[in-house]
């Protein structure tokens, strides 16, 4: 197994170094930092679907989240919004909320002085219906005069280090709230949930322009490194800035890697890594064991999540661009699943490899195909067909039927992926039963 | 009353009509759910398939009928549909046969089949796309829609109701689709079979039933009603290779809101979901207005519950309501 695992990090350093010679360095280590961030995604999908065996079709939706974050603690302050009323009508609407939230636990705990089932019911939905049109009252004006003020309100302008955390912590949030109701539901139940969540996230951070800027996108996000305008000002010529720039951050995300691997990795190896598998396994055996399955797969769901989130700030940080329009399932869910299904559910190093492997073959596929398309193209005009129109983003689409052929292909001929999980069982346990199925022969 | 008028125009009819959207979608997903167990993901994009197929033959048929000089009285989309369906039932079938059967000879779990599901849902999209571009298409290109405009004049309404020609036919042939489903599914042979595979698959099996058959029809059924869903959809609205993707989580919503594996769950809870969504997002201080000089002023403009760019969150908490209250469905569906 680890000569296999050698063998294909082998192949993929000589793969890089082949890009890297076609394409120029500042290509690949552009490739390399977006690859390793996306691999952090695939990562927190491992902890989620490969130790917990939970379903998360919403990567897309933590990836924005973690976006959000970077955005709005990253950029600089937005002077116009804090000089208008905007902070006092913010304040009144977070007051508003407040006192809904106030009203629904208050309606919550009803039936502990004696209320009937009944009026506790009633005494809910009157809460949450009274909170909404409460809280309503408040955002609706406060957003329009924010939009129409100020823009948007801006950032923070505080380190992009802090967005990182920031965009794990709100995702960790985001990811307690959905796994408090949808968890305890079937797999196929927490699929749809979790699409649909994704989809709500994205509908969201497009809409409230007055919070995100939606589709007017925020830029220039700094980074931690300096960028190769920096690098340009104090006279380095502009080739040797993107390389050095682009350096600099990768440093930056390998480190983060490197921790993060280690963390997940010891976790794995230790007593709650095992206990994941068993509750993966099965877990009405783990639960009749004495673990609470539920708290435990909620904790699961919330790492996941928050790596998932930072893989994804790392990503919108490094693009200095956060545009809610350039989210789609396609490049951020399903790909991530073929990262984790293909490197090989389970196994950190397995999914490490498809997530570099996969995203480099994804983005390298773009000028191979237009090539492959360009070809076709002129063999049907010479044929007498004509040329085949709006090629360019025709020969696109083909990745998509490749991408889904793939996962079709990977589960059916090589569903543990091509680094497949170690399962360790006791050597004298393996032996046993081959020595006593030898005796009967 | 002109107020009046104008709900039934936005709520009931619209409702109606993306309800029998959603029911046809969500009968097929509760279909390959009850038998062969497993949430079909790909069932969005089998209906875009659908679609796109209505729209090739209808373009070739319109061709051949203005070279023969014929004219026809109901549009082509609906004449060419029995062929479309067939022919998308065959596809669906061909994709079981490739992707689906190979995985459940092994004895895949149902997490593997979702999941393969995904992946046929990426492959469907891609070739579409890849063969009609991403371009948006419209079935009238050279006649436009035929609107009815029903005149309320006499019942003192200045606006008149408005029903458009292909709103009408989704609505009939909704019916004729669920009623011939009715009568198969608990008059015929295979009908009887198939909701004694869905109740009890081992049992059904050595009581003699046909379940490959039974495999093979279900996906007919299925297949045929996401083709006339999907063309309804297109002809309600536009032809785009993204039109499913989004009405998947409404279809989805609406399966488990009816129970899944639940027939006729999957039409009520199609109906429950179209009706919920256009009723949330309907402006209800129109119906306000002629008691404006009664009424005091602080009552806001827009009174709609659910602004329309969050429509997407009414399916989803309807969904989440039913899991959290009674997670079998409103009717008692099927477990894996």
């Amino acid at each position: 197994m680890i000569r296999r695992s050698l063998m294909l990090y082998g192949f993929l350093c000589v793969l890089i170094v082949g890009v890297a010679m076609v394409m120029g360095a500042a290509f690949t280590l552009q490739l390399l930092v977006q690859a390793m961030a996306l691999s952090l995604v695939a990562l927190g999908l491992n902890i989620q679907w490969g130790y917990g065996g939970l379903f998360n079709f919403g990567v897309m939706g933590f990836i924005m989240v973690g976006g959000f974050a970077v955005s709005f603690i990253s950029v600089p302050l937005n002077m116009e919004f804090w000089n208008s009323e905007g902070p006092l009508m913010l304040f009144k609407a977070i007051i508003a909320a407040g006192i809904g939230a106030l009203m629904i636990m208050g309606a919550n705990r009803l039936h502990r002085y004696g209320a009937s089932k009944r009026w506790h019911r009633t005494a809910q939905i009157a809460a949450w219906i009274f909170a909404y049109l409460i809280y309503r009252s408040q955002i609706d004006p406060a957003a329009r005069y924010i939009e129409a003020e100020a823009g948007y309100i801006g950032g923070l302008g505080l380190p992009v280090i802090v967005g990182w955390a920031f965009g794990g912590l709100l995702a960790g949030g985001i990811a307690y709230v959905i796994g408090k109701i949808a968890l305890g539901l079937r797999t196929d139940y927490l699929a749809i949930a979790t699409i649909g969540i994704s989809e709500i996230i994205r509908a969201f951070i497009k809409n409230m322009d007055w919070l995100t800027r939606g589709t007017l996108t925020v830029t220039p996000l700094p980074w931690p490194v300096p960028r190769p305008q920096e690098y340009q000002s104090w006279g380095v010529d502009s080739v040797a800035s993107f390389i050095y720039a682009r350096a600099g951050y990768l440093a930056v995300v390998l480190i983060i890697i490197l921790v993060a691997m280690f963390l997940i990795q010891r976790a794995y190896g230790g007593p709650w890594g095992r206990m994941m598998r068993a509750i993966r396994d099965n877990h009405i055996a783990a639960a009749s064991m004495g673990k609470d399955v539920k708290a435990r797969q909620l904790e699961i769901f919330i790492f996941g999540s928050v790596l998932i989130s930072i893989g994804g700030a790392i990503l919108v940080s490094f693009s200095q661009i956060f545009d809610p329009a350039a989210f789609l399932p396609i490049n951020h869910t399903f790909i991530i699943w073929v990262m984790v299904i293909v490197g090989g559910a389970g196994n950190n190093y397995g999914v490490l490899f498809g997530g570099i492997f996969i995203y480099t073959i994804w983005v390298m596929s773009e000028p191979l195909s237009q090539a492959l398309f360009a070809n076709l193209s002129a063999m049907s005009e010479r044929i007498g067909w004509g040329a085949i129109p709006e090629i360019e983003s025709r020969s696109l689409q083909m990745r998509v039927f490749v991408l889904g052929l793939v996962i079709t292909f990977a589960l059916r001929y090589a569903p543990h992926g091509l680094i497949p999980e170690v399962i360790h069982r006791d050597k004298e346990e393996e032996k046993q039963p081959e020595k006593d199925s030898l005796k009967q022969v | 009353m002109n107020e009046l008028v104008f709900f039934v125009n936005k709520v009931l009819i619209s409702g109606t009509v993306l309800g029998s959207i959603y029911a046809l979608g969500a009968v097929g997903i509760t279909l390959i759910f009850g038998i062969l167990r497993f949430a079909h993901f790909a069932h969005g994009d089998v209906m875009t398939l659908g679609a796109f197929v209505t729209f090739i033959l209808t373009t070739l048929a319109t061709g051949i009928a203005a070279g023969m000089g014929i004219v026809t009285p109901v549009p082509m989309a609906i004449l060419v549909l029995p062929l479309a369906m067939l022919i998308s039932a065959a596809l669906v079938l061909g994709i079981d046969w490739g992707f689906y059967a190979p995985l459940r000879k092994r004895g895949a779990p149902a997490v593997t089949l979702l999941i393969a599901s995904i992946g046929v849902a990426l492959m469907i999209q891609g070739l579409i796309r890849l063969f009609s571009g991403v371009a948006t298409r419209t079935f009238y290109d050279e006649a436009p829609k035929q609107i009815f405009r029903l005149d309320l004049s006499a019942l003192g309404a200045r606006r008149p109701l408005i029903i458009t020609e292909p709103q009408v036919w989704m609505i009939i042939l909704t019916l004729v689709a669920v009623l011939a489903l009715h009568f198969f599914l608990t008059r015929s042979r295979l009908g009887k079979g198939m909701r004694a595979m869905a109740d009890n698959p081992a049992l059904a099996q050595v009581s003699g039933i046909n379940t490959q058959l039974v495999v093979r029809v279900t996906w007919v059924i299925a297949g045929s009603l996401a083709c006339l869903a999907g063309t309804m959809l297109a002809l309600d609205v536009t032809l785009k290779p993204d039109l499913a993707f989004n009405i998947l989580l409404p279809v989805f919503a609406a399966a488990i809101v009816g129970g899944l594996g639940h027939t006729y769950g999957a039409v009520a809870g199609g109906f429950l979901v179209g009706f919920a969504e256009t009723m949330a997002v309907f402006n209800w201080a129109v119906l306000l207005r002629p008691f404006k000089g009664v009424l005091p002023d602080w009552i806001p403009n827009d009174l709609s519950i659910v602004p329309t760019e969050y429509k997407l969150t009414v399916a989803f908490t309807i969904l989440v309501i039913v899991l959290l209250v009674k997670p079998t469905g409103l009717f008692k569906g099927v477990s894996s």
